[in-house]
């Protein structure tokens, strides 16, 4: 935010990062960091291994090499890399959601809240033997877990849903209740997998109002994978593009829409009528127009 | 809503409406297919005659009766029968579904609480009703209470669960045998021994799910029972531990006839076996109670919505921070636990346990009844146990079936294929068990029951 490139303003650094599933090479030597309390987007064409940095990042892969750090506003560095997955989420506090939605589906979505905050719960359960007996300390953290899930409900405006079944929402909620439950672990990072797709406009202008609101109201940091250049453009504070596992370009939002690299990535460069894209084009092109109109 | 209720019934389709002379032609039809089936099978009998000699014998009457029924069937199936289910299920859709509960709704666990406790005196403590019945279902009710914990809220597929109960009946038979300990001390030591049996399983089968784990499972029951068989010099093989101490009353009285404080002794009663079987009863209403208490608390806990959201989305709950591995063996710890105070009353009960009690049959049947129960609802399953246990026993008296088919019909044979006929009908109707839907632990608003079409069985 004060602009300072030190170290210590980043929440996340990631390091000469190699991902190899065979004799695929899916991430290549990539290092970029992502700012605190800033929106950093991963972005980049279909197979550019996106989804591979975000499953190294949150432990659902072991990278073949590279280093993940992050950095706790409390001053600790937890090396993600090292972590088993649980444990990034419940020590490190980076919270995550999927590309496809994975809600649990039979428990109401009051539920998928309390679920989110089991660490939490269980400690002031004394791991359950305690809140066996009915001891007071639980109950009240029983309380305030509710009472945070209602704040989240709120955010998210699905209070009105809160004793349905999560599996009954339309798309464009659960997908907001997904961002809702990732938020109740009280993450430092939220790591969001595309969180626009198959939204339509209106959805997709209220999960922008979401996730600026948890960056001024928390002070999350959130990194963001998507294709939706609208979301993009529109809310984040920094951009990265992979392509072919490796990164191409890193810069804020106007600054990567005019590289030249980005836009031979999106569009081609030599056979460019060949195989031009025009609905990428007519997108970035929307994009741009919309950003300038944007007033700061 | 409030237009429907306005209208009166919406006439029945005229074919719908009695129409006789179609239902006359189709039970025609019925009678003709039958008769031709049956010709052969059932109006022709080969016999031997006094030389040996092979002869045809006729039985008309019998076919005419099979062709009969058929025809009749059919007849009042198309007649009376259809338009009436017709009509009736009309009527079901135009109810308005009234939101006050009845009182029997809202209190219905209570009472049957109450009724439990009652149960002995209803019957006149005949040893049959209390013992064959009562204690019968209530330990499988126990069985199935444990094991739903493991299959039901955690989603995780045990097929070998006797094998808790069989170290929870043999940590009782040889501790109380070579220790001389009470049933009381030894009770939760056979918990706490199953638990742990339950850890020692759970570790190496926490990364296979589903149909992996299941055959594990299975194993690991057949393990125990071959271990049980062969290990001699401590379990006696086959022969079994015979002549186990019964459970006596906190040290106050036992049901030892030869001890000094026998029951008839100390309250200056007439010696019977009534009063142990009584004081069975009870004792397992209570540890079924217990089961189900700790469930329903656990549910609202972290640990159990832990347990509910790992059978719903595994990956999830990594994602938020749950250690799966923790969550997955505390599941198989409190379940085998339930499985061992289960084992342990097992012993006292019958004074005997052999490898021959705890076989896979067993694990099946309880197995079957947390699904025909409807997994992970309680009442579900205690009237699935019911149904199971109870049914199979009613079946035992199926005698006036011989009034139809002869004297020589022995209708004890009969009874595990009429119960397999009512298990499938029951998935056909009912495939989520009798009770499908999930109560939610928590609300804000106003609780609102989970159609089983969300939830998931679990995938290991």
């Amino acid at each position: 935010m004060q602009g300072s490139s030190s170290t210590n303003n980043n929440i996340l650094t990631v390091e000469h990062l190699t991902m190899r599933f065979g004799g695929l090479v899916a991430i290549n030597d990539l290092s970029f960091a992502a700012k605190r309390g800033e929106i950093t987007a991963l972005i980049g064409p279909n197979g550019a291994g996106k989804t591979t940095v975000f499953n190294c990042i949150t432990g659902f892969y072991k990278p073949t090499e590279g280093m993940i750090t992050l950095h706790e506003s409390s001053g600790k560095t937890h090396l993600l890399e090292r972590m088993p997955d649980f444990q990034i989420t419940a020590k490190a506090k980076v919270a995550r959601t999927f590309q496809n939605i994975r809600l649990f589906s039979g428990m109401t979505v009051l539920e998928n809240l309390l679920v989110a905050q089991h660490n939490k719960l269980m400690r002031a359960s004394g791991f359950t033997i305690l809140g066996l007996l009915g001891l007071k300390t639980y109950k009240e953290a029983s309380r305030n877990s509710i009472e945070l899930a209602r704040h989240w409900l709120e955010k998210a405006d699905l209070l009105q849903r809160a004793d349905d079944p999560a599996g009954d929402l339309p798309y464009g909620a659960q997908r907001r209740l997904e961002i809702a439950r990732a938020m109740c672990t009280g993450p430092e990072l939220l790591c969001l997998d595309e969180p626009a797709a198959g939204l339509n406009p209106r959805e997709s202008a209220a999960l922008n109002k979401l996730l600026l609101d948890i960056r001024q109201d928390t002070g999350t940091s959130t990194l963001l994978i998507e294709h939706d250049m609208s979301v993009v453009m529109e809310i984040s504070d920094h951009v990265v593009v992979l392509e072919y596992g490796q990164k191409i370009s890193d810069g804020n939002p106007d600054f990567v829409k005019n590289d030249p690299k980005v836009i031979a990535a999106y569009l081609g460069v030599e056979d460019e009528d060949e195989i031009d894209i025009p609905v990428i084009r007519e997108d970035l092109k929307a994009v741009g127009k919309g950003k300038k109109g944007e007033a700061r | 809503m409030a237009s429907n209720n306005t209208r009166p019934d919406a006439p029945l389709p005229a074919n719908q409406s009695a129409d006789y002379g179609y239902a006359l032609k189709e039970a025609m039809y019925a009678g003709l297919i039958t008769l031709g089936m049956f010709v052969l099978f059932i109006g022709l009998k080969t016999d031997q005659n006094i030389r040996n000699e092979l002869i045809l014998v006729p039985r008309w009457g019998l076919l005419a009766i099979f062709v009969i029924i058929a025809a009749v069937g059919r007849f009042a199936y198309i007649a009376w029968l259809g338009p009436a289910m017709a009509s009736g299920k009309a009527a079901k859709s135009r109810k308005v579904v009234s939101t006050e509960k009845s009182f029997l709704a809202q209190h219905w666990t209570k009472l049957a609480i109450v009724f439990l406790f009652l149960y002995p005196a209803l019957v006149g403590g005949s040893l049959k009703w209390v013992d064959n019945f009562g204690i019968q279902i209530l330990i499988y009710v126990m069985l199935a209470w444990g094991l739903n914990i493991v299959v039901g809220l955690a989603g995780l597929l045990d097929l070998g669960y006797v094998a808790f109960y069989a170290v929870g009946a043999y940590s009782y038979a040889l501790l109380s045998e070579h220790l001389g300990l009470s049933f009381w001390l030894l009770l939760p030591m056979a918990g706490i021994l199953s638990a742990m049996w339950g850890i020692i399983l759970g570790f190496p089968v926490l990364r296979l799910r589903g149909d992996y784990l299941a055959i594990v499972t299975l194993a690991f029951g057949e393990i125990i029972r071959l271990v049980l068989i062969n290990w001699t010099e401590v379990t006696k093989g086959t022969f079994g531990i015979s002549s186990i101490k019964k459970a006596d009353f906190f040290g106050w009285f036992t049901f030892n006839i030869a001890d000094p404080n026998y029951i008839g002794k100390v309250f200056d009663i007439a010696p019977s076996g009534t009063y142990y079987k009584i004081f069975l009863y009870y004792l397992i209403l209570l540890l079924a109670l217990l089961t189900a208490f700790v469930t329903l608390r656990l549910r609202k806990m972290p640990i159990g919505r832990a347990w509910e959201a790992l059978r719903e989305d595994e990956v999830a709950c990594r994602s938020l921070g749950i250690n799966t591995t923790n969550t997955k063996l505390t599941a198989f710890a409190t379940g085998a636990m339930f499985g061992g105070f289960a084992g342990s009353f097992f012993a006292a009960r019958q004074g005997f346990v052999s490898p021959e009690s705890f076989i896979f049959l067993e694990s099946a049947v309880i197995l079957a009844i947390v699904v025909l129960g409807g997994m992970g609802s309680l009442t579900g399953i205690a009237i699935a146990a019911v149904v199971m246990i109870g049914g199979t026993e009613i079946l035992r008296e199926l005698t006036f079936l011989k009034a139809i088919f002869g004297e020589g019909f022995t209708p004890e044979l009969y009874r595990m294929l009429l119960f397999g006929v009512a298990m499938v009908m029951v998935m056909i109707w009912k495939p989520r068990g009798f009770v499908g839907n999930r109560t939610p632990t928590a609300f804000l608003f106003e609780r609102k029951e989970v159609s089983g079409s969300f939830t998931t069985e679990g995938h290991g």
